[in-house]
């Protein structure tokens, strides 16, 4: 029955498995896994297509009295963060779903690197936020958003980065709790503040805002990256405003890999 | 292939310390099929868990196809291969990709993992299902599926867990053929948990028997049987008058337990059945005594179980549901 088989054992092509190699696989099957059923990248697009359609408008009258010359750029950059983070946040039920195949388990026991299969993920959580955010934009350019071509650009890669540092979270949150009723009201429970407090839908100022909900949101890191995302959306490139929201989103999706692929090293029940 | 010595685990639970498995020593040697037997919640999974990296041991040491499992996890990894018992593939994905990208996993060229996975496709008899959604697969093929991933990379030692659990019973002695084939035709060591005694018995050159996360017996199926049991010889005698006769003959068998009467049938048991049946014929016929009918009942590896832990292995089954919850969270 065995005749073409050959007696060698394959198991130590050594050195051919590297940090790269194995997160480019994990990605690519990601990949084409969401591509092959898109149901919930469109999903994930409907929610900030949605406040853009029938928000939007709301602002168009009041853009002066919120210190904008259009009120698209400035509402925008708050659905590209929320785009980033509450596409992101979800990511770990599709994880507990492959938990529950045992495909982690399979993968944990293969010598690749434990990051490599955070980044592989995460990478195609990046991608897919990426395009969302493209797609956004582009409805917004329809609806009169009018901003500088790169720092819309600037923004959509901003919010992508950002989807790093919340999709790490999430798959090591979902690894760890391993039930979707748990995870979903934790995930809700993390992001409607943070979201709230971040100001995307109207900007939180000294000016706009009680001093009490200024200074609580700006102990928001994701306040920074809305502003940050609004300052580049106005050409700011070099403002600290600018500078700062890309620092503090470079910095939270470092925070976030380091904790999901710690999460994935981890042996657990 | 496995040397361990003292390998345990205790795992912290909100009612305090559970030793799953306390201090086993096992050695297999390259080419053994090697079956870890016990009910449910015995510490089989927890231990294989160990042994593949998975599990971080609390106490112990083992090499494992040559390297320190503390040490090295990385090449033991590299050289081994592992079926987890709650399967390995999205349901999601195609099967033909998802044994291509573990293979990738495990640094083999694309050109080689697709050559292999359909060699391993033929073989496991899913020709034709390279294309198909994982999901949609039935039990016996989803199994296969999980096989061939661990197979890939032609691991020098393979690691089953429960494989034929929830197969049907030409599926399973398919699945039999095929772990034979693993050690006859590459040599690769084969290392499965069971809490099939038939399983054990039919596929197993050697068998650890494991209780309460302790192993408490080992030995080929043969060895066991005859250690712990011995055959039961059952007579039936053709005048019932005749049977405390019968009895006290049997009995006088060397090696021989107290014979029991029931009616009009008589057992006893013989640490060697086959050769002393005839013997014991002989005495019966010089005896004048008849018997209607003879049956010579080998010991089942339920029987060993029997004796070394008091318990039968079926009586596990039995509670299985609660036994699995205790086995899911232990693993």
């Amino acid at each position: 029955m065995t005749t073409t088989e050959s007696p060698v054992f394959l198991d130590e092509q050594a050195g051919r498995s590297t940090f790269l190699r194995d997160s480019s696989t994990v990605f690519r099957r990601a990949m084409r896994i969401s591509l092959r059923n898109p149901v919930w990248s469109v999903m994930g697009l409907l929610q900030p297509v949605l406040y853009l359609c029938l928000f939007g408008p709301l602002l168009e009258p009041i853009a002066g009295q919120l210190g904008a010359t259009n009120a698209y750029q400035m509402f925008v950059p708050g659905l590209l963060v929320q785009l980033g983070m509450f596409g992101a946040l979800f990511v770990g039920f599709g994880l507990i779903g492959e938990w529950r195949d045992g495909v982690i388990e399979a993968e944990r026991v293969s010598p690749a690197p434990r990051a490599a299969l955070v980044l592989g993920r995460v990478t195609r959580d990046v991608i897919v936020v990426f395009i969302q955010g493209v797609v956004l934009c582009s409805v917004a350019f329809l609806f009169g958003l009018e901003a500088p071509f790169w720092g819309v650009v600037l923004g959509i890669v901003t919010g992508a980065l950002l989807a790093a540092a919340f999709a790490s979270a999430s798959y090591a949150i979902a690894l760890t709790l391993k039930s979707e009723d748990a995870l979903a009201p934790l995930m809700n429970g993390i992001a409607l503040p943070l979201l709230l407090l971040s100001g995307i839908l109207l900007p939180i100022t000294a000016a706009t805002a009680p001093a009490w909900l200024n200074t609580l949101s700006n102990l928001n890191p994701v306040k920074h990256v809305v502003s940050g995302i609004r300052a580049q959306f106005n050409g700011d490139f070099g403002t600290p405003t600018a500078i700062w929201g890309v620092v503090t989103t470079i910095a939270l999706a470092a925070i976030g890999m380091w904790f999901g692929a710690r999460t994935f090293k981890r042996e657990d029940g | 292939m496995i040397h361990a010595r003292g390998l345990a685990r205790t795992y912290t639970t909100r009612r305090g310390d559970v030793d799953a498995v306390r201090g086993v020593d096992l050695d297999v040697e390259a080419g053994e099929i090697v079956g870890f037997l016990g009910p449910n919640g015995a510490g089989k999974t927890t231990t294989l868990r160990m042994l593949t990296t998975l599990l971080r041991p609390t106490r112990g040491e083992a090499t494992v196809a040559g390297a320190d499992l503390r040490r090295d996890p990385a090449t033991v990894r590299r050289r081994i291969g592992y079926v987890a018992q709650s399967g390995s593939t999205a349901s999601e994905a195609r099967a033909g990709e998802e044994v291509v990208d573990h293979a990738l996993l495990y640094g083999l060229e694309r050109s080689v993992a697709v050559t292999r996975g359909q060699e391993l496709f033929g073989q496991l008899e899913l020709d034709g299902l390279w294309d198909r959604k994982a999901g949609s697969l039935s039990g016996g093929q989803r199994r296969r599926l999980d096989i061939a991933l661990g197979l890939i990379h032609t691991p020098r030692l393979v690691f089953l867990d429960e494989p034929t659990t929830g197969l049907d019973p030409q599926a399973r002695a398919n699945l039999w053929t095929h772990v034979r084939g693993l050690r006859d035709t590459r040599g690769s060591t084969v290392f499965l948990t069971t809490h099939y005694l038939d399983e054990a018995d039919a596929l197993c050159d050697r068998i650890l028997v494991i209780d309460a996360g302790q192993i408490v017996a080992q030995g080929s199926p043969e060895e066991l049987k005859q250690r712990v049991s011995g055959d039961a010889i059952v007579l039936t005698a053709t005048q019932p008058s005749d049977v405390a006769r019968i009895a006290a003959v049997a009995a006088r068998l060397p090696g021989s337990s107290e014979a029991v009467v029931d009616g009009s049938v008589v057992e006893v048991r013989v640490p060697q059945g086959r050769t002393q049946l005839a013997g014991l014929l002989r005495a019966l016929d010089a005896d004048g005594l008849e018997v209607d009918g003879v049956e010579l009942r080998r010991p089942t590896l339920d029987d060993v179980f029997l004796t070394l832990t008091g318990r039968s292995l079926r009586d596990g089954e039995q509670s299985r549901d609660s036994a699995d919850t205790t086995d899911g969270e232990a693993a």
